[in-house]
């Protein structure tokens, strides 16, 4: 059993008449241990994904779910309590903007402790001196220089990338199962955005988390998770394994947004850019809903929205998926790996 | 059309940008005097440290380094929003640091400014319309006639419609806003156009439409770009030559080609190394810089660089190093020549 279910997610937001989905049947199974990278434009729901997860989207907005199960637990059915047992613990999240998420009134230590004081172990819970010393240890760990005197610290005297890194100690504190890190490296610097990733992935080896990476940088993914799961409109689009997606993408809007990237374009002087925009709320097309940015739209795009089709592992929502050549294809063919003969 | 204006007209300035750069940069420094608190008296923030540049018709010079080691400051200095501290900075062939106002009123034109996020450079209470005006009417003695003319010339050119003319700015997606800011930009024909990040507050997909027009408007207007960015494959797909800034200084300057090809400083090498690449196979070896930027109010002694270095000797701490010629490369390290043998 995963550590982590989702079947058929969906977040709305709006009215019941006239809903918006923001996150429209989002399949995913996390293993422990396993790092899962989920990419997408901004307005894709990779954000409300995760918030969903957390328990996090409030009124007006409705989350529903066939199946959402954490190690077992059903956390739609989760009362309060229970839930708030899970969250923090079991399940911890870091967010974008680190300064924005660290509350400018407190010291590190005391917000480094308070995760403790609700769910450490039994001496935790007593004792400040041992939350302190943890929170120390914590601050080793993720490896800010000067510990000590950081402890006593208010977040405004930290840079960017040392504010993250008190999130990330935050977030482990308790040893969760499941991290769930959301954009964490776009408000830092390159290379201060490289040690963070590389302490990212060295936490979630030595204690052995699941870590579900969301981001929109597709090299980020590429370099650091071992599944991907790419997000357009609400919609899964296409998941894979790394790196088979990013050589042999099968949906059209993954093939587009890698070959319009300046990385893939060392010989041309004009990038393949993917024309239009990431439809709004408003103005969701009919049938697949890339069908008009798609240089391979055909009638049928127009009309009939595409499932998430394929094998096990190596799904694409897209009735005509690529073949190696980023050719369209007449569509998946049973038991096989590979879509069928071109169109 | 009004084009050609801020040209003094008499035909001398093409005259002198046959051979001179449109921009030059002399040992251009900027301090700025900070505040510490009460008691601690005042301290100084070195944010640009001796810069020198060119930058010719037709060419993109970007300028990459991590938040604070002073782009932004370059930029100011460049759009004569702010006098230098000390140093030259030429703009065809005129210094603008020492320029008095009705020299500046007529030169600031030539040189233009976008903006990193176009969801706040845009003012949300003016039409389209009137934003790409708005240069023209305060610059040019254009009736209103022949401003909207030009504004709806420029909005095509940037691929937009005519009919975006009437349209607030809150109706545009972010790629959209950014070819209304560039379109403003270019409103008064300059011969500069300074581009501070313009894509990073963009989506992916629409990051490359928005490079392939600024890409395509140099090669129809000429004008010449000073691109700062940190985005590194973008620089390479845009820029002629590179400046890599740390701390207020230029590390390594050079064209495209050699700083993507042969990194010489051991920054420049740090910035590729933490760049994250799609393709495993073009990965570099990682080269682990330690910590983060130090404070510019107390940089380190000797080579500003050094504590983070993975090359760093006892000289490093002591001794400034200065800008070197090392092959087609400017290099500002001791052992950048035994470092690349």
């Amino acid at each position: 059993m995963a550590l982590l279910e989702i079947e058929n997610l969906s977040v709305e937001f709006g009215t019941e008449a006239e809903p918006f989905v923001a996150v429209d049947g989002v399949d995913l199974a996390i293993d422990a241990g396993e790092i899962v990278g989920c990419v997408g434009e901004s307005g894709s729901g990779k954000s409300v994904t995760a918030l969903a997860l957390m328990g996090l989207v409030d009124f007006p907005g409705r989350v529903r779910a066939k199946r959402l199960a954490f190690a077992g637990h059903d956390l739609l059915a989760l009362s309060g309590a229970e839930r708030r047992a899970l969250v923090g613990k079991d399940i911890a999240m870091i967010f974008q903007d680190p300064l924005a998420s660290l509350n400018p009134c407190f010291t590190v230590a005391f917000q480094l402790t308070e995760a403790l004081r609700e769910h450490g172990g039994e001496e935790e819970r007593r004792s400040s001196k041992v939350r302190r010393a943890r929170a120390l240890e914590l601050l080793r760990q993720v490896e800010i220089p000067d510990a000590e005197t950081r402890l006593d610290a208010f977040p405004h005297q930290l840079s960017g990338g040392m504010a993250q890194r008190v999130m990330i100690a935050m977030a482990i504190a308790c040893h969760p199962r499941l991290l769930i890190a959301d954009e964490p490296t776009t408000a830092l610097d390159v290379t201060v955005q490289a040690q963070v990733l590389e302490l990212l992935c060295r936490l979630q080896r030595e204690q052995r988390m699941a870590l579900l990476l969301i981001t929109h940088d597709l090299a980020i993914v590429a370099e650091n998770a071992q599944r991907v799961f790419v997000m357009y409109a609400g919609q899964q689009v296409e998941t894979g394994r790394v790196p088979e997606i990013f050589e042999v993408p099968r949906h059209p809007y993954t093939h587009a947004l890698l070959a319009a990237l300046p990385e893939r374009n060392r010989d041309n002087a004009r990038l393949k850019a993917i024309p239009g925009i990431v439809p709004g709320q408003h103005d969701r097309p009919g049938g697949c809903l890339l069908n008009p940015r798609c240089e391979f739209a055909i009638e049928r795009c127009r009309r009939d929205q595409p499932a998430l089709a394929g094998p096990a592992g190596r799904q694409a929502r897209c009735h005509f998926p690529l073949d190696e050549s980023g050719r369209p294809t007449r569509g998946w063919v049973a038991d096989s790996a590979t879509p069928a003969m071109a169109r | 059309m009004g084009r050609g204006f801020g040209d003094p007209g008499d035909g001398k300035v093409s005259l002198v940008n046959a051979t001179a750069p449109l921009l030059e940069a002399r040992e251009l420094t900027r301090h700025y005097t900070v505040s510490r608190g009460w008691l601690r008296g005042k301290g100084e923030v070195r944010a640009l440290e001796g810069v020198s540049f060119a930058l010719r018709e037709h060419e993109t010079l970007a300028v990459v380094g991590e938040s604070g080691c002073g782009k932004s400051t370059l930029a100011r200095q460049v759009t004569m929003i702010e006098r230098p501290t000390s140093g030259q900075l030429k703009l065809a062939g005129e210094d603008v640091g020492h320029a008095d106002p009705a020299t500046l009123k007529r030169l600031r034109p030539q040189v233009q400014m976008v903006f990193q996020n176009p969801y706040a450079s845009l003012n949300p209470r003016k039409r389209v319309g009137t934003l790409l005006g708005e240069p023209l009417a305060i610059n040019t003695a254009m009736d209103s006639a022949a401003r909207r003319d030009a504004a709806r010339a420029m909005l095509a050119q940037v691929g937009l419609r005519a009919e975006h003319y009437g349209r607030y700015p809150h109706m545009f997606s972010g790629g959209q806003r950014q070819r209304i800011a560039i379109a403003r930009a270019l409103m008064l024909n300059p011969r500069l156009l300074v581009a501070d990040e313009p894509l990073s507050a963009l989506d992916v997909s629409i990051q490359a439409q928005v490079l392939n027009l600024l890409m395509d408007l140099q090669q129809g207007l000429g004008v010449a770009y000073l691109f700062i960015s940190h985005n590194l494959q973008v620089v390479r797909h845009i820029a002629d030559s590179v400046a890599v800034m740390y701390l207020g200084r230029i590390v390594e300057m050079a064209p495209k080609a050699s700083v993507f090809g042969r990194p010489a400083h051991p920054y420049t090498r740090a910035l590729m190394a933490s760049t994250p690449v799609l393709d495993a196979k073009a990965r570099r070896e990682r080269v682990a810089v330690k910590g983060e930027l130090p404070s510019p109010l107390n940089p380190p002694s000797g080579c500003a660089f050094h504590k983070r270095c993975p090359y760093a000797v006892e000289r490093c701490l002591s001794e400034l190093p200065a800008l070197q010629p090392l092959g087609d490369a400017l290099v500002a390290c001791h052992r950048a020549a035994e470092l690349n043998v």
